[in-house]
């Protein structure tokens, strides 16, 4: 029984939130256009309207973006997941950004550094993916370790290891033969399609194209769905995953029955880790992407966004999965909203924010729906 | 020598009181993960008080420090105001404190930028530039020059300007206010075990609503002197992580004024080194490129941590919502 009464109630107080995302982002435009003379009322029913249908507003362009979409979902779904694991072991994973930029790293060296008439490009494509996979494993360890063994607390070596890893990631790019001279894109490494290795699309970059421009769209949005499905399995039916939730609920409960609390934490950091970094690899190694490796002053916003999606979805990984695509389309809407009305494309930032916030709420409106049915049955016995 | 330490002082100061910010709502019982959120605010909300005044008031043309009092002010008022939608949202409605302050955190930001970029069409908000004495950019000329003083007076006296004075007295002033007076000791209850402090007459949620508010202020009062005196007189829907690098000096200091004073402090001049390395022949000669002065900070908190771990005294209640009717 997926959908019984419990997730019902679930589903019901998540579309609650996102109604009233939407509303209150449906009301700043009013108001704007009300006391903007150059801005028309009718002008900001258009805008709502455009970020709600996503990339269906674009007419033509519909599959183009959308396959678009999918795609950049893909390193969120993974960020959201990694934040999600944590969590369940009661660790609130906001090293994402780090892990991700580490990943990228990793699998952009190794993919460009092994030539394709060395190896096949398919076997590079898997020793990249697993490079990322392994550094974000790594990197992930770091706060993991700090948490189990010296008893720090992980937000604090988050934040630190995520400023040394963008300051690493500068570091080992700056002025290496992987920066993207040919195209005199300076800021940029070079993509890996240069080196014949990009992800396989099976075609779908075609389907989802608009007229003779293809999307990026390939085959790692199914395998994050395939791994948000194994973590589903993995946190739900296996004793490993209920190990790591037991010392999420209670780190001293889990310890007294006999599980090991510190392995356990380190372990799912690792995971964690592993999870943002596959994410950044499968997006650099699309073979399109244009990754900016001068970082050491920002951040990935993917990376901070997982937190985001993993929220949205109440930690479960299913719910990632629709959670990103979600973010996404929202995203869409909102750059298609910037290109053709007056407002810009932070609405759909807001109205994001306003979901999350309203999400906050939702346990409580759960709790009200329940206490007044309670109350019915109640009267009607008495 | 006295450069570098000017430099530390100016970019401690935000660092400083927005962790001081964070410490405020912990110790009241409320997470409060939302400082960048609400730094960014205060930030927007300031520069906007500062062009409008600027282009509509002549008086503060002419007095130029009384408009960066005015702007903090407003700023603090704006932060405060902000806050109010974590604490109603974490009191009120029992949310948890990390969903409501990611939410801020996103919030802000989409408010700042959309609002830039409706009126503006660009991505941030210049106050307008001059260049000051140390020949950096900066928000008109704010900056207090006493170039005769004997180089000790000079560190705290020369190229300074007034909000790091706001800003230390405040920091001292709410120490105190915490620890020594009645509210401060209620603020602190609420923190650490609610139940007992209701029991004994407290307003347990009244002293929350304070805490954070309080907390918004001064989240909001950094987040306009860090773009006033760090980064150019430019609000940008961003505060370069200001604000949870505060919180990460906040937990590094104990949740203590004394602790964040020194881990701010240390902070600051580390971060420093990555801006003066090359101008000393010393760190010049080591032809280390800048990523390495850039990482030294972040990986002095790791290790002093890793030597002082096991310590942590985070507040026992934060974030914990709560309830009346537990025990």
């Amino acid at each position: 029984m997926i959908m019984n009464k419990g997730g019902f109630k679930q589903v019901l107080a998540s579309l609650l939130c996102i109604l009233g995302g939407i509303l209150v982002g449906f009301i700043v435009l009013l108001l704007l256009a009300t006391f903007t003379d150059s801005i028309s009322i009718s002008e900001a029913i258009k805008g709502i309207s455009i970020v709600l249908r996503g990339p269906f507003a674009s007419g033509k362009n519909a599959m183009f973006q959308l396959g678009n979409m999918l795609f950049n979902a893909t390193p969120l779904i993974f960020t959201g997941l990694s934040v999600a694991i944590a969590f369940k072991t009661g660790l609130f994973n906001i090293g994402a950004p780090g892990q991700y930029l580490m990943g990228a790293m990793a699998a952009l060296l190794v993919s460009l550094s092994i030539p394709s008439t060395v190896l096949h490009p398919a076997i590079i494509w898997i020793l990249a993916l697993l490079a990322g996979a392994i550094m974000g494993a790594i990197w992930g360890c770091i706060p993991g370790f700090f948490k189990a063994v010296l008893n720090v607390n992980e937000v604090i070596v988050c934040i630190m290891t995520n400023w040394i890893a963008a300051n690493v990631v500068s570091w080992v790019f700056n002025g290496s033969k992987f920066i993207n001279y040919a195209e005199t894109k300076i800021n940029f490494i070079v993509k890996t399609e240069t080196n014949n290795i990009a992800t396989p699309t099976l075609g779908m970059d075609t389907l989802f194209s608009g007229g003779s421009v293809k999307s990026y769209i390939d085959i790692s949005i199914f395998i994050a769905i395939a791994v948000a499905i194994f973590l589903y399995i993995v946190m739900n039916r296996t004793v490993f995953g209920y190990e790591l939730k037991a010392c999420g609920f209670n780190k001293n409960a889990s310890k007294y029955a006999g599980m090991n609390e510190r392995r356990n934490i380190i372990l799912s950091m690792a995971i964690a880790g592993a999870l943002a970094a596959t994410g950044a690899a499968l997006w650099c190694l699309n073979g399109h992407q244009d990754f900016k490796w001068d970082t050491y002053q920002t951040l990935p916003a993917d990376g901070f966004n997982g937190i985001v999606a993993a929220l949205l979805a109440s930690n479960n990984p299913i719910g990632v999965i629709f959670s990103s695509i979600f973010l996404k389309y929202l995203n869409v809407g909102g750059s298609n909203l910037a290109a053709n009305t007056s407002f810009n494309e932070y609405v759909s930032q807001l109205i994001i924010a306003m979901i999350v916030y309203f999400s906050g709420f939702a346990s409580y409106i759960t709790n009200i729906i329940a206490n007044r049915k309670k109350k019915i049955i109640e009267e009607d016995r008495g | 020598m006295v450069f570098i330490l000017q430099k530390t002082l100016i970019f401690t100061i935000p660092l400083l009181i927005v962790a001081l910010a964070g410490m405020f709502a912990e110790r009241s019982g409320i997470i409060n993960i939302a400082l960048d959120g609400i730094m960014i605010f205060g930030a927007f909300i300031g520069a906007v008080v500062a062009l409008f005044l600027r282009t509509n008031v002549s008086f503060f043309v002419d007095h130029n420090q009384l408009l960066f009092i005015t702007c903090m002010i407003a700023a603090a008022l704006a932060g405060a105001l902000f806050s109010l939608l974590l604490s109603f949202s974490a009191i009120k409605f029992n949310a948890n404190q990390t969903i409501g302050g990611t939410a801020l955190n996103l919030l802000a930001p989409a408010i700042a930028l959309f609002l830039i970029k409706v009126f503006t069409s660009k991505d941030q908000l210049e106050m307008g530039m001059a260049y000051d004495t140390l020949g950096g950019r900066h928000d008109f000329s704010y900056v207090i020059t006493n170039g005769e003083l004997p180089d000790i007076l000079k560190i705290f006296f020369d190229k300074m300007y007034i909000s790091t004075y706001v800003c230390i007295i405040l920091f001292i002033i709410l120490s105190i206010f915490i620890y020594k007076t009645k509210t401060g000791l209620r603020i602190r209850s609420c923190g650490e075990n609610p139940q007992a402090a209701d029991s004994v007459g407290i307003n347990v949620y009244k002293m929350r609503y304070l805490g954070t508010s309080i907390s918004g202020a001064l989240a909001g009062l950094g987040g306009y002197v860090y773009i006033a005196t760090v980064a150019n007189g430019t609000a940008s829907g961003a505060v370069a992580g200001m604000g949870f690098l505060a919180l990460a000096i906040m937990i590094f200091g104990n949740w203590h004024p004394v602790g964040i004073a020194f881990g701010a402090l240390m902070f600051g001049f580390l971060k420093c080194l990555s801006v003066v390395y090359s101008q000393f022949e010393f760190t010049k000669n080591l032809g280390l490129p800048m990523y390495f002065y850039n990482i030294i900070p972040y990986l002095a908190v790791l290790i002093v941590l890793a030597f002082s771990a096991g310590k942590s005294r985070a507040p026992k209640a934060e974030g914990i919502p709560y309830d009346k009717g537990s025990r």
